[in-house]
Protein backbone atom coordinates (compact mmCIF):
# COMPACT_ATOMS: atom_id res chain seq x y z
CA UNK A 1 0.00 0.00 0.00
CA UNK A 2 2.79 2.23 -0.03
CA UNK A 3 2.45 4.05 -3.24
CA UNK A 4 -1.30 4.37 -2.39
CA UNK A 5 -2.89 6.82 -0.92
CA UNK A 6 -5.87 5.55 -0.83
CA UNK A 7 -7.23 2.67 1.87
CA UNK A 8 -10.42 2.12 -0.55
CA UNK A 9 -10.62 2.60 -4.08
CA UNK A 10 -13.72 1.49 -5.87
CA UNK A 11 -13.79 1.95 -10.04
CA UNK A 12 -17.78 1.57 -11.73
CA UNK A 13 -18.17 -1.35 -9.72
CA UNK A 14 -21.32 -3.30 -10.24
CA UNK A 15 -23.69 -6.04 -8.87
CA UNK A 16 -26.93 -7.48 -9.83
CA UNK A 17 -29.52 -10.27 -7.82
CA UNK A 18 -30.67 -12.07 -11.06
CA UNK A 19 -31.51 -9.60 -13.53
CA UNK A 20 -31.70 -6.33 -11.43
CA UNK A 21 -28.29 -4.37 -11.24
CA UNK A 22 -28.33 -2.99 -7.75
CA UNK A 23 -25.53 -1.40 -7.84
CA UNK A 24 -24.39 0.97 -10.72
CA UNK A 25 -20.93 2.31 -12.14
CA UNK A 26 -19.93 2.89 -8.36
CA UNK A 27 -16.58 4.86 -7.87
CA UNK A 28 -15.08 6.26 -4.82
CA UNK A 29 -12.35 6.05 -2.65
CA UNK A 30 -11.71 6.49 0.67
CA UNK A 31 -8.31 8.28 1.94
CA UNK A 32 -6.50 7.13 5.26
CA UNK A 33 -8.00 8.48 8.56
CA UNK A 34 -10.99 10.04 6.45
CA UNK A 35 -14.48 9.23 7.67
CA UNK A 36 -17.17 8.45 5.15
CA UNK A 37 -20.89 8.20 5.70
CA UNK A 38 -23.23 6.65 3.41
CA UNK A 39 -26.78 7.53 3.54
CA UNK A 40 -29.78 7.08 1.18
CA UNK A 41 -33.30 5.56 2.09
CA UNK A 42 -33.20 1.36 2.27
CA UNK A 43 -32.87 -0.01 -0.77
CA UNK A 44 -30.54 2.61 -2.62
CA UNK A 45 -27.58 -0.24 -2.38
CA UNK A 46 -25.52 1.09 0.69
CA UNK A 47 -25.34 -1.85 2.44
CA UNK A 48 -25.18 -3.82 -0.51
CA UNK A 49 -22.19 -1.78 -1.27
CA UNK A 50 -20.92 -2.70 1.97
CA UNK A 51 -21.44 -5.79 1.95
CA UNK A 52 -20.35 -6.41 -1.36
CA UNK A 53 -17.06 -4.53 -0.34
CA UNK A 54 -16.57 -7.01 2.67
CA UNK A 55 -16.62 -10.09 0.55
CA UNK A 56 -20.36 -10.43 1.84
CA UNK A 57 -21.83 -10.23 -1.40
CA UNK A 58 -20.27 -11.45 -5.23
CA UNK A 59 -19.44 -8.48 -7.88
CA UNK A 60 -20.44 -8.52 -10.96
CA UNK A 61 -17.87 -6.33 -12.66
CA UNK A 62 -15.76 -3.16 -11.67
CA UNK A 63 -12.34 -2.72 -9.76
CA UNK A 64 -11.99 -2.80 -6.11
CA UNK A 65 -8.46 -2.20 -4.67
CA UNK A 66 -8.28 -2.57 -0.62
CA UNK A 67 -4.28 -1.07 0.90
CA UNK A 68 -3.49 -1.54 -2.66
CA UNK A 69 -4.71 -5.37 -2.86
CA UNK A 70 -6.55 -5.80 -5.58
CA UNK A 71 -9.88 -7.68 -4.45
CA UNK A 72 -12.14 -7.71 -8.06
CA UNK A 73 -10.52 -6.23 -11.51
CA UNK A 74 -13.67 -7.11 -13.78
CA UNK A 75 -13.64 -10.74 -12.80
CA UNK A 76 -10.37 -11.63 -15.09
CA UNK A 77 -9.13 -11.57 -11.09
CA UNK A 78 -9.31 -14.97 -9.63
CA UNK A 79 -8.27 -15.27 -5.58
CA UNK A 80 -7.45 -18.24 -3.50
CA UNK A 81 -9.50 -18.47 -0.31
CA UNK A 82 -6.49 -17.38 1.46
CA UNK A 83 -5.98 -13.96 -0.51
CA UNK A 84 -9.42 -13.10 -0.49
CA UNK A 85 -9.51 -13.71 3.83
CA UNK A 86 -5.93 -11.58 3.56
CA UNK A 87 -7.62 -8.78 1.84
CA UNK A 88 -10.18 -9.03 4.05
CA UNK A 89 -8.50 -8.40 7.15
CA UNK A 90 -7.29 -4.69 6.00
CA UNK A 91 -11.80 -3.88 6.31
CA UNK A 92 -12.95 -4.72 9.97
CA UNK A 93 -16.95 -4.49 9.88
CA UNK A 94 -19.30 -3.89 12.68
CA UNK A 95 -22.87 -5.43 11.55
CA UNK A 96 -26.49 -3.77 11.79
CA UNK A 97 -27.13 -7.07 14.84
CA UNK A 98 -24.09 -7.72 16.02
CA UNK A 99 -23.49 -11.02 15.35
CA UNK A 100 -21.42 -11.84 18.15
CA UNK A 101 -20.79 -15.41 18.78
CA UNK A 102 -23.48 -16.54 21.79
CA UNK A 103 -21.87 -19.81 23.01
CA UNK A 104 -18.67 -17.61 24.05
CA UNK A 105 -17.78 -14.83 26.37
CA UNK A 106 -17.48 -11.81 25.38
CA UNK A 107 -13.57 -12.51 26.06
CA UNK A 108 -13.47 -14.95 23.48
CA UNK A 109 -15.54 -12.85 20.93
CA UNK A 110 -12.43 -10.90 21.29
CA UNK A 111 -9.57 -13.71 21.29
CA UNK A 112 -10.96 -15.76 18.99
CA UNK A 113 -9.61 -14.08 16.06
CA UNK A 114 -6.27 -12.85 17.45
CA UNK A 115 -5.76 -16.53 18.42
CA UNK A 116 -6.47 -17.91 15.24
CA UNK A 117 -6.18 -15.67 12.79
CA UNK A 118 -3.57 -13.77 13.70
CA UNK A 119 -1.59 -16.50 15.91
CA UNK A 120 -1.23 -14.51 18.86
CA UNK A 121 -0.53 -16.71 21.67
CA UNK A 122 -3.06 -16.62 24.54
CA UNK A 123 -1.91 -14.55 26.67
CA UNK A 124 -1.43 -11.63 24.45
CA UNK A 125 -4.78 -11.76 22.74
CA UNK A 126 -6.20 -11.48 25.84
CA UNK A 127 -4.54 -8.50 26.86
CA UNK A 128 -5.43 -6.98 23.45
CA UNK A 129 -8.91 -7.91 24.35
CA UNK A 130 -9.04 -6.62 27.82
CA UNK A 131 -7.78 -3.54 26.90
CA UNK A 132 -10.17 -2.86 24.01
CA UNK A 133 -12.87 -4.02 26.07
CA UNK A 134 -11.67 -1.26 28.80
CA UNK A 135 -11.65 1.99 26.11
CA UNK A 136 -15.53 0.30 25.46
CA UNK A 137 -16.31 0.64 29.11
CA UNK A 138 -16.95 -3.01 29.51
CA UNK A 139 -13.87 -4.37 30.89
CA UNK A 140 -15.75 -5.68 33.68
CA UNK A 141 -18.50 -7.72 31.40
CA UNK A 142 -15.26 -10.20 30.27
CA UNK A 143 -16.85 -13.12 30.97
CA UNK A 144 -19.77 -12.77 30.63
CA UNK A 145 -21.93 -14.34 27.34
CA UNK A 146 -23.70 -11.72 24.81
CA UNK A 147 -26.99 -13.06 25.98
CA UNK A 148 -26.12 -10.85 29.51
CA UNK A 149 -25.93 -7.51 27.53
CA UNK A 150 -27.85 -4.56 26.08
CA UNK A 151 -28.51 -4.17 22.94
CA UNK A 152 -25.24 -0.73 23.10
CA UNK A 153 -23.10 -2.79 25.26
CA UNK A 154 -23.46 -5.89 22.71
CA UNK A 155 -22.32 -3.45 19.98
CA UNK A 156 -19.48 -1.98 21.85
CA UNK A 157 -18.28 -5.80 22.06
CA UNK A 158 -18.57 -6.03 18.55
CA UNK A 159 -16.40 -2.85 17.71
CA UNK A 160 -13.92 -4.17 20.02
CA UNK A 161 -14.09 -7.56 18.05
CA UNK A 162 -13.28 -5.84 15.13
CA UNK A 163 -10.76 -3.09 16.30
CA UNK A 164 -8.76 -6.02 17.96
CA UNK A 165 -7.59 -7.42 14.39
CA UNK A 166 -6.13 -3.90 13.69
CA UNK A 167 -8.18 -2.91 10.13
CA UNK A 168 -6.98 -0.13 8.19
CA UNK A 169 -11.07 0.50 7.69
CA UNK A 170 -13.52 -0.08 9.53
CA UNK A 171 -16.88 -0.19 7.78
CA UNK A 172 -20.30 0.09 10.07
CA UNK A 173 -23.33 -1.27 8.58
CA UNK A 174 -26.40 0.89 10.09
CA UNK A 175 -24.36 0.48 13.58
CA UNK A 176 -27.52 1.64 15.94
CA UNK A 177 -30.34 0.76 13.62
CA UNK A 178 -30.85 -2.61 15.87
CA UNK A 179 -31.42 -0.49 19.28
CA UNK A 180 -33.31 1.22 21.26
CA UNK A 181 -33.03 4.96 20.62
CA UNK A 182 -31.88 5.87 23.91
CA UNK A 183 -29.28 3.19 23.44
CA UNK A 184 -28.08 5.26 19.97
CA UNK A 185 -26.38 7.50 21.74
CA UNK A 186 -23.49 5.08 23.28
CA UNK A 187 -22.35 3.87 20.32
CA UNK A 188 -22.39 7.22 18.15
CA UNK A 189 -20.05 8.62 20.91
CA UNK A 190 -17.55 5.24 20.27
CA UNK A 191 -17.46 6.63 16.76
CA UNK A 192 -16.59 10.10 17.91
CA UNK A 193 -14.06 8.70 19.73
CA UNK A 194 -12.43 6.46 16.77
CA UNK A 195 -12.54 9.19 14.91
CA UNK A 196 -10.59 11.61 17.09
CA UNK A 197 -8.00 8.98 17.00
CA UNK A 198 -8.37 8.94 12.98
CA UNK A 199 -9.40 5.50 12.47
CA UNK A 200 -10.51 5.54 8.95
CA UNK A 201 -14.43 4.52 8.94
CA UNK A 202 -17.13 4.33 6.57
CA UNK A 203 -20.68 4.42 8.15
CA UNK A 204 -23.58 3.33 6.46
CA UNK A 205 -25.98 5.46 8.85
CA UNK A 206 -29.82 6.77 9.00
CA UNK A 207 -28.60 9.13 11.64
CA UNK A 208 -28.34 11.85 9.02
CA UNK A 209 -27.40 14.78 12.48
CA UNK A 210 -24.46 12.47 13.07
CA UNK A 211 -23.32 11.54 9.56
CA UNK A 212 -23.43 15.45 9.44
CA UNK A 213 -21.59 16.08 12.49
CA UNK A 214 -18.63 13.08 12.13
CA UNK A 215 -17.93 13.27 8.44
CA UNK A 216 -15.28 13.74 6.48
CA UNK A 217 -17.19 13.02 2.96
CA UNK A 218 -20.73 12.26 2.48
CA UNK A 219 -22.14 10.06 -0.40
CA UNK A 220 -25.88 9.64 -0.95
CA UNK A 221 -26.98 6.71 -2.95
CA UNK A 222 -30.05 6.27 -4.73
CA UNK A 223 -31.61 3.68 -6.74
CA UNK A 224 -28.04 1.83 -7.07
CA UNK A 225 -26.27 5.24 -7.77
CA UNK A 226 -23.79 7.66 -6.36
CA UNK A 227 -26.32 10.58 -6.52
CA UNK A 228 -24.17 13.22 -4.40
CA UNK A 229 -21.00 13.19 -2.99
CA UNK A 230 -19.38 16.15 -1.17
CA UNK A 231 -18.66 17.62 2.07
CA UNK A 232 -21.62 17.55 4.69
CA UNK A 233 -21.94 20.82 4.14
CA UNK A 234 -22.06 20.29 0.74
CA UNK A 235 -24.67 17.48 0.82
CA UNK A 236 -26.61 18.49 3.95
CA UNK A 237 -26.66 22.18 3.23
CA UNK A 238 -26.44 22.78 -0.09
CA UNK A 239 -27.32 19.67 -2.27
CA UNK A 240 -27.61 19.83 -5.92
CA UNK A 241 -29.28 16.86 -6.77
CA UNK A 242 -33.18 16.94 -6.30
CA UNK A 243 -32.98 13.37 -5.14
CA UNK A 244 -31.03 14.51 -2.27
CA UNK A 245 -32.85 17.28 -1.65
CA UNK A 246 -36.22 15.06 -1.53
CA UNK A 247 -34.95 12.73 0.69
CA UNK A 248 -33.14 15.14 3.37
CA UNK A 249 -36.46 16.62 3.47
CA UNK A 250 -37.98 13.83 5.66
CA UNK A 251 -35.35 14.66 8.49
CA UNK B 1 -31.88 -67.77 38.96
CA UNK B 2 -28.33 -67.10 37.12
CA UNK B 3 -28.93 -70.11 34.56
CA UNK B 4 -31.44 -67.55 33.33
CA UNK B 5 -29.49 -64.15 33.96
CA UNK B 6 -26.25 -65.15 32.92
CA UNK B 7 -27.53 -65.45 29.14
CA UNK B 8 -29.40 -62.67 29.52
CA UNK B 9 -26.56 -60.29 30.59
CA UNK B 10 -24.54 -61.68 27.19
CA UNK B 11 -27.75 -60.34 25.56
CA UNK B 12 -27.44 -57.41 26.93
CA UNK B 13 -23.97 -57.12 26.24
CA UNK B 14 -24.68 -57.26 22.34
CA UNK B 15 -27.71 -55.15 22.53
CA UNK B 16 -25.20 -52.50 24.42
CA UNK B 17 -22.51 -52.91 21.85
CA UNK B 18 -25.11 -52.32 19.01
CA UNK B 19 -26.13 -49.28 20.69
CA UNK B 20 -22.62 -47.76 20.84
CA UNK B 21 -21.39 -49.04 17.55
CA UNK B 22 -24.17 -47.36 15.88
CA UNK B 23 -23.80 -43.77 17.58
CA UNK B 24 -20.23 -43.90 17.27
CA UNK B 25 -20.49 -44.31 13.37
CA UNK B 26 -24.42 -42.86 12.94
CA UNK B 27 -23.64 -39.65 14.81
CA UNK B 28 -20.51 -38.49 12.22
CA UNK B 29 -21.86 -39.69 8.99
CA UNK B 30 -25.10 -37.68 9.88
CA UNK B 31 -23.05 -35.04 9.97
CA UNK B 32 -20.84 -35.93 6.82
CA UNK B 33 -24.70 -36.45 5.03
CA UNK B 34 -26.46 -33.57 6.03
CA UNK B 35 -22.92 -31.54 4.35
CA UNK B 36 -23.26 -33.45 1.50
CA UNK B 37 -27.13 -32.88 0.85
CA UNK B 38 -25.86 -28.90 1.06
CA UNK B 39 -23.96 -29.39 -2.05
CA UNK B 40 -23.68 -27.39 -4.42
CA UNK B 41 -23.53 -30.51 -6.77
CA UNK B 42 -26.81 -31.36 -7.87
CA UNK B 43 -26.18 -34.99 -8.69
CA UNK B 44 -24.51 -35.30 -4.73
CA UNK B 45 -27.86 -33.73 -3.57
CA UNK B 46 -29.88 -35.92 -5.19
CA UNK B 47 -28.34 -39.10 -4.40
CA UNK B 48 -28.14 -38.27 -0.77
CA UNK B 49 -32.07 -36.72 -1.30
CA UNK B 50 -32.77 -40.78 -2.18
CA UNK B 51 -30.63 -42.07 0.30
CA UNK B 52 -32.53 -40.54 2.92
CA UNK B 53 -35.57 -41.25 1.07
CA UNK B 54 -34.97 -45.01 0.79
CA UNK B 55 -33.70 -45.19 4.89
CA UNK B 56 -36.92 -43.20 6.19
CA UNK B 57 -39.59 -44.45 3.63
CA UNK B 58 -38.40 -48.80 4.06
CA UNK B 59 -38.83 -49.86 7.65
CA UNK B 60 -35.80 -50.49 9.44
CA UNK B 61 -36.32 -54.71 9.83
CA UNK B 62 -36.47 -55.22 6.24
CA UNK B 63 -33.23 -53.38 5.96
CA UNK B 64 -31.61 -55.59 8.48
CA UNK B 65 -32.55 -58.47 6.14
CA UNK B 66 -31.24 -56.26 3.23
CA UNK B 67 -28.08 -55.81 4.50
CA UNK B 68 -27.32 -59.61 5.69
CA UNK B 69 -28.94 -61.37 2.85
CA UNK B 70 -28.41 -59.07 0.12
CA UNK B 71 -24.16 -59.90 -0.21
CA UNK B 72 -25.13 -63.32 0.13
CA UNK B 73 -26.94 -63.25 -3.05
CA UNK B 74 -24.61 -61.10 -5.26
CA UNK B 75 -21.03 -61.95 -3.50
CA UNK B 76 -22.04 -65.36 -1.97
CA UNK B 77 -20.54 -64.16 0.94
CA UNK B 78 -22.12 -62.27 3.96
CA UNK B 79 -21.34 -60.14 6.74
CA UNK B 80 -21.71 -61.86 10.32
CA UNK B 81 -24.93 -61.04 12.07
CA UNK B 82 -23.89 -58.76 14.52
CA UNK B 83 -21.30 -56.57 12.04
CA UNK B 84 -24.49 -57.09 9.54
CA UNK B 85 -27.09 -55.20 12.23
CA UNK B 86 -24.71 -52.69 13.23
CA UNK B 87 -23.76 -51.86 9.61
CA UNK B 88 -27.94 -51.58 9.12
CA UNK B 89 -28.34 -49.36 12.09
CA UNK B 90 -25.59 -47.03 11.19
CA UNK B 91 -26.81 -46.77 7.91
CA UNK B 92 -30.28 -46.13 8.39
CA UNK B 93 -29.55 -44.00 11.70
CA UNK B 94 -27.07 -41.97 9.90
CA UNK B 95 -29.78 -40.66 7.60
CA UNK B 96 -32.52 -39.52 10.64
CA UNK B 97 -29.29 -38.10 12.13
CA UNK B 98 -28.39 -35.99 8.87
CA UNK B 99 -31.72 -34.48 8.55
CA UNK B 100 -31.84 -33.86 12.40
CA UNK B 101 -28.67 -31.96 11.35
CA UNK B 102 -29.45 -30.37 8.94
CA UNK B 103 -32.75 -28.80 10.80
CA UNK B 104 -30.03 -27.61 13.39
CA UNK B 105 -27.73 -26.39 10.91
CA UNK B 106 -30.75 -24.29 9.52
CA UNK B 107 -31.47 -22.90 12.69
CA UNK B 108 -28.27 -20.81 12.72
CA UNK B 109 -28.65 -17.25 11.88
CA UNK B 110 -26.21 -16.36 8.75
CA UNK B 111 -25.06 -13.90 10.48
CA UNK B 112 -22.73 -16.13 12.58
CA UNK B 113 -21.02 -17.35 8.97
CA UNK B 114 -20.59 -13.71 7.64
CA UNK B 115 -18.92 -13.02 11.36
CA UNK B 116 -16.45 -15.50 10.61
CA UNK B 117 -15.56 -14.65 7.02
CA UNK B 118 -15.31 -11.08 8.34
CA UNK B 119 -12.81 -11.85 10.94
CA UNK B 120 -10.53 -14.22 8.71
CA UNK B 121 -11.74 -17.44 10.17
CA UNK B 122 -11.75 -20.33 7.41
CA UNK B 123 -14.77 -21.53 6.38
CA UNK B 124 -13.95 -25.24 8.54
CA UNK B 125 -12.62 -23.08 11.73
CA UNK B 126 -16.23 -20.84 11.68
CA UNK B 127 -18.59 -24.38 11.15
CA UNK B 128 -16.22 -26.33 13.92
CA UNK B 129 -15.56 -23.37 16.52
CA UNK B 130 -18.83 -20.98 15.72
CA UNK B 131 -21.54 -23.12 13.92
CA UNK B 132 -21.43 -26.63 15.67
CA UNK B 133 -21.46 -26.07 18.75
CA UNK B 134 -24.60 -24.11 18.69
CA UNK B 135 -26.05 -26.88 16.63
CA UNK B 136 -25.66 -29.30 19.27
CA UNK B 137 -27.40 -27.14 21.80
CA UNK B 138 -30.24 -26.65 18.94
CA UNK B 139 -30.34 -30.20 18.42
CA UNK B 140 -29.99 -32.07 21.61
CA UNK B 141 -33.40 -32.35 22.57
CA UNK B 142 -34.42 -34.25 19.23
CA UNK B 143 -31.57 -36.19 19.41
CA UNK B 144 -32.03 -37.69 22.52
CA UNK B 145 -35.78 -38.96 21.39
CA UNK B 146 -34.11 -40.77 18.70
CA UNK B 147 -31.13 -42.03 21.03
CA UNK B 148 -33.71 -43.18 23.35
CA UNK B 149 -35.50 -45.08 20.27
CA UNK B 150 -31.93 -46.18 18.88
CA UNK B 151 -31.89 -48.34 22.34
CA UNK B 152 -35.49 -50.23 21.39
CA UNK B 153 -35.05 -50.39 18.18
CA UNK B 154 -31.77 -52.37 18.98
CA UNK B 155 -34.35 -55.69 19.62
CA UNK B 156 -34.64 -55.78 15.86
CA UNK B 157 -31.58 -57.54 15.42
CA UNK B 158 -32.95 -60.27 16.70
CA UNK B 159 -34.31 -60.76 12.99
CA UNK B 160 -31.19 -61.83 11.34
CA UNK B 161 -30.39 -63.98 14.53
CA UNK B 162 -28.76 -62.09 16.65
CA UNK B 163 -28.59 -63.23 20.25
CA UNK B 164 -29.23 -59.62 21.75
CA UNK B 165 -31.74 -59.51 25.00
CA UNK B 166 -35.07 -59.14 24.05
CA UNK B 167 -34.05 -63.00 21.24
CA UNK B 168 -32.28 -64.13 24.58
CA UNK B 169 -35.96 -63.40 26.73
CA UNK B 170 -37.82 -64.84 24.67
CA UNK B 171 -36.15 -68.06 24.01
CA UNK B 172 -35.78 -68.73 27.85
CA UNK B 173 -38.91 -67.76 28.13
CA UNK B 174 -40.15 -70.31 25.61
CA UNK B 175 -38.29 -72.45 27.50
CA UNK B 176 -39.69 -71.81 31.01
CA UNK B 177 -43.12 -71.56 30.06
CA UNK B 178 -42.59 -68.13 31.89
CA UNK B 179 -42.80 -64.51 31.25
CA UNK B 180 -39.77 -63.84 34.28
CA UNK B 181 -37.22 -63.58 31.26
CA UNK B 182 -39.30 -60.86 28.86
CA UNK B 183 -40.22 -58.92 32.00
CA UNK B 184 -36.35 -58.70 32.64
CA UNK B 185 -35.77 -57.61 29.34
CA UNK B 186 -38.15 -54.73 29.81
CA UNK B 187 -36.42 -53.91 33.11
CA UNK B 188 -33.10 -53.49 30.76
CA UNK B 189 -34.33 -50.93 28.04
CA UNK B 190 -35.66 -49.20 31.16
CA UNK B 191 -32.77 -48.91 32.96
CA UNK B 192 -30.73 -48.55 29.41
CA UNK B 193 -32.72 -45.40 28.40
CA UNK B 194 -32.72 -43.93 32.28
CA UNK B 195 -29.19 -43.46 31.31
CA UNK B 196 -29.71 -42.16 28.23
CA UNK B 197 -31.91 -39.45 29.41
CA UNK B 198 -30.30 -38.77 32.26
CA UNK B 199 -27.06 -38.15 29.81
CA UNK B 200 -28.76 -35.87 28.06
CA UNK B 201 -30.40 -33.93 30.61
CA UNK B 202 -27.02 -33.37 31.41
CA UNK B 203 -25.92 -32.18 28.30
CA UNK B 204 -28.68 -29.85 28.17
CA UNK B 205 -28.18 -28.24 31.44
CA UNK B 206 -23.97 -27.87 30.27
CA UNK B 207 -25.00 -25.84 27.23
CA UNK B 208 -27.66 -23.78 29.01
CA UNK B 209 -24.89 -21.27 30.12
CA UNK B 210 -26.15 -18.90 26.98
CA UNK B 211 -29.11 -18.66 25.23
Amino acid sequence: MSDNKYIIEVNNLEKSYGDTLVLKDISFSVSEGEVLSIIGSSGSGKSTLLRAINQLESIEGGEVIICGDTLCNNNNLILSNEEKRKIQLHNGLVFQDFNLFPHMSILQNITEALIYVLKKDKKEAKEIALSLLDKMGLKDRAAAYPSQLSGGQKQRVSIARALALKPNVLWFDEPTSALDPELTGEILKVIKDLAKEKMTMVVVTHEMAFAKEISDRVIFMDDGIIAEEGTPEEVFDNPKNPRTKQFLQRF
Amino acid sequence: MTHLLIPMLEGTLVSVKIFFFTLLFALPLGLLIAKAKQSRFWVVRKLINTYIMIMRGTPLILQLIFVYFAPYYIFSTSFDRLNAAIIAYVINYGAYFAEIYRGGIQSIDKGQYEAGKVLGFTKAHTFFHVIFPQVIKEIIPAMGNEVITLVKDTALAQTIGVAEVFRVAKTASAREFSTTPLFIAGVFYFIMNAVVSKVFDRMEKKLSYYD
